[in-house]
């Protein structure tokens, strides 16, 4: 159990117990909003858990590495981009993978345009994103934070060379 | 005929997919089993009490008060209070989905809902810790910087791709009054 769940879980139950006090029927309207939220969202959460296993299980990370590795100029930023976009992997691995894939060669334009993909753009989460906002949003913001991260990749590029 | 349920169809996919690549790859199966089972146990933990949360917050916060500070009249002020919310530690990114919708139902404007999904997406505070820790201050610096540079821009033209009508919010459970 991570560090920030519990700091979570303890603050909600404190809000709860707070709101418990203040107004019994507040609380209880409350607490069916969030059942009905999870029945609604539950088909959603299962996918992505097991999507995301059958990622990890499945895509070797040498062979992210290998195929955005070495001098790939734009064709790496490409590569990085699409993987990014396809894949989900948790930020807090994703920074690792990131310095390896710089250690072993790989640009900074790949490598931010990676980190920038990766967390900001979930294909994965198309599905629970749309039933959320709408299509139209999902597709809007998704493809929005490819620009922002292409944009971010040229940047860092200029300035860390 | 109701729009189409992508999260149901991919739902079944997986259904499908996952038993019978368990079968076929034993070896990567179990990986991806593994792993799995891992976010599985992570999503228990944190995923019950962000969802007690945007129950409180359904009923507790009223419209009048999102609209002020993430409203159309917000502004600049409007748009850092957005990044600042969605940097805050919390779960991972389909955990703002429904919050992001609330806000919305609750006068927010697209703008600083695309800001606040976001930086809760690529800039958060327990992240940056770690991107510091590998990348370096210097790495990890700019990158938040030109990120936010970058995006602010990128959500006023999210805002202007929207419908007009879009802020009424898209269906889902949240009363979109002050819920008293």
């Amino acid at each position: 159990m991570s560090l920030t769940a519990l700091v979570v879980d303890v603050a909600v139950l404190a809000l709860l117990f707070l709101s418990l006090a203040r107004d019994k029927e507040k609380t209880f309207t409350a607490l069916r909003l969030a059942f009905n939220a999870l029945k609604r969202l539950l088909p959603g959460v299962l996918a992505v858990i097991g999507v995301i296993g059958l990622i990890l299980g499945f895509v070797p990370p040498q062979w992210v590495a290998s195929t955005m590795g070495g001098e790939r100029g734009m064709l790496g930023l490409a590569f990085a981009s699409l993987l990014g976009s396809v894949l989900f992997i948790p930020a807090i691995i994703a920074f690792p993978l990131a310095k390896s894939l710089l250690d072993m060669g790989a640009s900074v334009l790949s490598v931010s345009a990676f980190i920038t993909t990766l967390t900001m753009i979930g294909f994965v989460f198309l599905p629970l994103e749309s039933r959320e906002l709408g299509a139209r949003f999902a597709f809007s913001r998704n493809g929005l934070s490819l620009a922002a991260a292409l944009l971010v990749a040229i940047l860092m590029h200029s300035v860390l060379r | 005929m109701r729009r189409l349920r992508w999260d149901l169809a991919a739902l079944a996919v997986v259904v499908v997919a996952f038993p019978l690549l368990f079968l076929t790859y034993r070896e990567r199966g179990s990986r991806a089993l593994e792993a799995s089972w891992k976010y599985l146990q992570e999503m228990l933990f944190i995923f019950p009490a962000v969802l007690v949360l945007m129950g409180l917050f359904a009923v507790w916060v009223r419209r009048e008060t999102v609209v002020k500070f993430l409203g159309k009249e917000s502004g600049l002020p409007g748009m850092v209070v957005a990044v600042l919310l969605g940097m805050l530690p919390t779960g991972p990114l389909y955990m703002a989905f429904p919050l992001a919708s609330m806000l919305l139902r609750k006068g927010a404007r697209v703008a600083n809902v695309f800001l606040f999904l976001s930086s809760w997406a690529c800039i958060k505070l327990p992240q940056e810790l770690v991107e510091i820790q590998f990348l370096g201050a210097r790495f990890a610096l700019l990158r938040l910087g030109f990120t936010v540079a970058v995006l602010l821009p990128l959500a006023l033209i999210a805002e202007r791709l929207m419908p007009a009508n879009f802020e009424e919010g898209p269906e889902g459970p949240w009363p979109s009054g002050n819920g008293c």
